[in-house]
């Protein structure tokens, strides 16, 4: 007798996985407490294992799509039985959410869910099969397993019920997320080649239906985002992709060569893993809805203001400020922590390929930031020029808007108002935000002895469902390092 | 190359055909004295006299069946119906005889017969002189079914098909047979059966046309080269045996397509083009198959309803639209 394969619960948070590998396929015999997936949660990959034995009958849901608790995700039967009924029960929300219902009751009286389920079906005369919570087989969300491993056709989607299911489950799920994809063939065989995730486009079709040019789209804006990389690869040198970011999508691709100086950063968006998407939830619940927490460090400033002191005497026409330092040091080391050059988009991690600092200048009733843009390529001659002549027109409200929008990361220094240290909010969707306290000389011990140097403290304010508290602390090291030795914007 | 009428290259190619070869002979009713309905058979009494074209009584199923009975003693008859709506009449022979005869007889005796005439709507001839049939024939094994669009399929088609050994029927249109086109002037011009012809080629939407509807996509192509959209237009010319490699090459390019036709669409051969395409191009469309068919109600008599009742170049421009997406 067939018996349906559902999501199982992992974790205690889990609400869905992401299939990230079918260790078996379509045809394949398996017995009982054989691994037959790996199923990416919001903790960590974890193997699932059959609990009936026989004929992996049916695969429901392809490699990198997610499905709810309880949805039915295959079938194990015999190789010659008609599953067409639980084939076509597979699409329906309600059989998923009355399966969800009973995996959550049985956990919470302490049962293994996996076993409950399983009399709880019986019970009800049909038997679907749970399947046992396996070891977790890494910590991460399984992006290894899913690049590379493209699913060879996408047609028909997480539930190809429709031809043998019951009509109205399935018209109401015509689209939209986790329903059902309408593709159209050559859409769908396109898709597939170019290893492309259906499910990250929407479809210009009618009903959503995604068709040939929404391919051809999204093709031509990975070959542009491609040929960035390959341009550009000491960006990418600082921290390797990931690999996912191949299937990712929307970008806000350039042509060629170095990104443009022009209009917003480019950017490349790397579908959120099912973990970044609790991380965010979660947080979100506690302080929101951007969740921040702080950073603070102590910076030496002696070298920094030497090397200030030394390039105004040179040429007194440059009037190079320690905050225009701070932008280019903040700009250089965004380049090599992207982490936190990025921005929280739901679905997505943005990560900007250029950093634009937003540099908060107070003006009679508030604050603006004007945006000094590309600054990791800009000499602290023009950082300087820059921002005075943004400052300007900021005090006169001259700015365009496109002059004060779409910073990548933005700096807010009170140091000249005597402040030594304190906080600042976040510009959402910016992902962080660097507060500059006062530079003052302070006795500090160095090898032993009391000497004076000059102290300035930094606060970062992260965005938590983009940066982590060590994402943060090392960009915060970089910044320190390179601040504190300045000579290293050469190196 | 001359220019000449379809109706012009109708007869060349029967009057040729007759000099060729001495087993060939006309017979329908008023071929010979009247010299055919629509003169496509002008002068050839004349030329070859009265055994070799015959006037016969108004008896379709009679003379069809005398067709098909000197066909198997080794003539080579071409059996002209006034229309294809009288050929319903004869339909026991066509089908039943004419078809079947060599496979029953196994093998042993050929019918080299052609049944030939105006098909599909004409002017004002209401709703049982105004049929399209061609999927009626071509539905059987045994029978071979041409429809040609132009002067120049008309005389290489119809020469080859007096030369088949098979049965074929060669479906006209009365609409057609004062349109001109070139013709080669080859000698001996024919053109194979079941080799469909690209009449404009393009890129981006297939439209599979015949007979009449040729005409009308082609314009239906031009006004969508205005719109950006750039048609190709395939005229299978033979139905059976139909060239769907051509058709399905045309789509693995184009990913999507058009039939258009005059018949009613239930049962047709767009249907049955459609559903081939489905069969071997699946992975390649990119839009459902949609046809452009006659209106599914007899003909109407009355001249506006006519007009409505056949697709027109508007219909098609529209279902081309749809399935490239623009609407």
């Amino acid at each position: 007798m067939a018996t349906q394969v559902v999501m199982p619960k992992l974790s205690p948070t889990m609400e869905e996985g992401q299939l990230s590998r079918w260790l078996k396929k379509e045809g394949d015999q398996v017995s009982v407490g054989e691994p037959i997936a790996e199923v990416d949660t919001d903790k960590a990959t974890m193997e699932m294992q059959a609990l009936s034995s026989g004929v992996l009958r049916k695969i429901l849901i392809q490699e990198g799509e997610s499905a709810p608790l309880g949805q039915i995700i295959a079938i194990i039967g015999d190789a010659e039985e008609d599953i067409s009924a639980l084939v076509g029960k597979a699409g329906s929300p309600q059989e998923a959410a009355k399966t969800k219902e009973r995996i959550e009751s049985s956990v919470e009286a302490g049962q293994d869910g996996a076993q409950a389920e399983m009399a709880g079906v019986v019970a009800e005369g049909a038997r679907t099969q749970a399947t046992i919570q396996g070891e977790p087989i890494k910590g991460d969300t399984g992006a290894q397993a899913s690049q590379g491993q493209q699913q060879p056709t996408a047609q028909g989607g997480p539930t190809t019920a429709s031809a043998g299911g019951n009509g109205s489950g399935t018209a109401e799920s015509a689209q939209g997320d986790g329903g059902r994809l309408i593709v159209s063939p050559i859409a769908a065989r396109m898709a597939a080649e170019a290893g492309i995730n259906l499910r990250s486009l929407s479809g210009s079709g009618p009903g959503g239906r995604i068709i040939k040019r929404d391919i051809e789209a999204a093709i031509n804006s990975g070959k542009q985002a491609a040929a960035e990389q390959e341009a550009a690869p000491a960006a990418a040198a600082a921290t390797a992709p990931p690999q996912r970011h191949l299937r990712a999508v929307e970008t806000g691709a350039q042509p060629a060569g170095l990104p443009s100086m022009e209009g917003p950063a480019p950017y490349r968006d790397e579908p959120t893993s099912v973990m970044r998407q609790t991380i965010a939830r979660r947080l979100v619940t506690s302080i929101g809805p951007v969740p921040h927490f702080f950073l603070t460090t102590e910076i030496e400033m002696d070298k920094a203001a030497e090397i200030r002191r030394s390039i105004n005497e040179i040429d007194p026409e440059l009037k190079v400020s320690i905050n225009d330092l701070i932008i280019k040091v903040a700009a250089v080391s965004l380049i090599q922590h992207p982490q936190v050059n990025a921005s929280f988009q739901d679905k997505a991690v943005r990560y900007y390929e250029r950093a634009d600092i937003g540099v908060a200048v107070a003006i009679e009733d508030g604050l603006i930031t004007p945006v000094i843009r590309g600054a990791e390529r800009k000499s602290l001659g023009e950082i300087a020029a820059e921002v005075r002549e943004l400052a300007e027109r900021a005090r006169s409200r001259k700015l365009m808007p496109d002059e004060y929008t779409g910073a990548t990361f933005s700096i807010s220094n009170l140091g000249m108002m005597g402040i030594d240290e304190f906080t600042a909010v976040i510009n959402p969707p910016e992902a962080a935000i660097l507060a500059v306290g006062s530079m003052t000389p302070k006795a500090v011990v160095r090898n032993g002895e009391v000497v004076v140097r000059q102290i300035m403290r930094v606060t970062m304010s992260c965005d938590h469902r983009v940066i982590d508290g060590a994402t943060g602390a090392r960009f915060l090291q970089t910044f320190k390092k390179i601040l504190e030795n300045p000579l290293l914007l050469m190196a | 190359m001359a220019v000449i009428t379809m109706r012009e290259a109708l007869n060349q190619a029967l009057r040729e055909e007759l000099t060729r070869d001495e087993n060939v002979f006309l017979m329908g009713e008023e071929v010979a004295a009247y010299q055919g309905a629509y003169k496509v058979t002008k002068g050839l009494l004349e030329e070859f006299g009265d055994k070799r074209v015959i006037d016969t009584p108004i008896t379709e199923l009679g003379f069809a069946g005398l067709g098909v009975g000197a066909a198997m003693v080794g003539l080579r008859p071409v059996i002209e119906f006034m229309t294809f709506n009288f050929s319903i009449l004869a339909t026991d022979q066509i089908i039943n005889s004419a078809a079947k005869m060599r496979y029953m007889s196994g093998g042993q005796f050929k019918i080299p017969i052609v049944f030939r005439g105006p098909g599909g709507s004409a002017y004002q001839v209401s709703s049982q002189h105004s049929q399209a049939l061609e999927s009626w024939y071509a539905y059987f094994p045994g029978v071979k079914v041409v429809m040609p669009s132009t002067p120049a399929d008309a005389k290489g088609l119809l020469k080859t098909a007096i030369r088949d050994d098979n049965p074929v029927v060669f479906i006209e249109q009365e609409r057609m047979y004062g349109n001109k086109g070139e013709v080669p002037d080859t000698e001996d011009f024919t053109i194979p059966l079941g080799v469909a012809d690209i009449k404009r080629e393009g890129s981006d939407v297939t439209i599979v046309a015949r007979s009449l509807m040729v005409p009308v996509a082609l314009k239906a192509a031009e006004e969508m080269e205005k719109q950006g959209v750039s048609c190709e237009v395939i005229d299978p010319r033979t139905i059976r045996p139909l060239d769907i490699e051509t058709i399905i090459k045309s789509v693995q390019k184009t990913n999507r397509v058009v039939v258009a036709e005059e018949s009613h669409p239930f049962c047709g051969v767009g249907a049955e083009i459609s559903a081939e395409i489905t069969e071997r191009a699946f992975d390649y469309l990119d839009a459902p198959v949609r046809r452009v068919s006659g209106a599914d109600v007899p003909m109407p008599y009355a001249k506006n309803l006519e007009k409505l009742a056949i697709p027109d170049v508007q219909q098609i421009v529209a279902a081309v639209r749809e399935v490239a997406y623009l609407d």
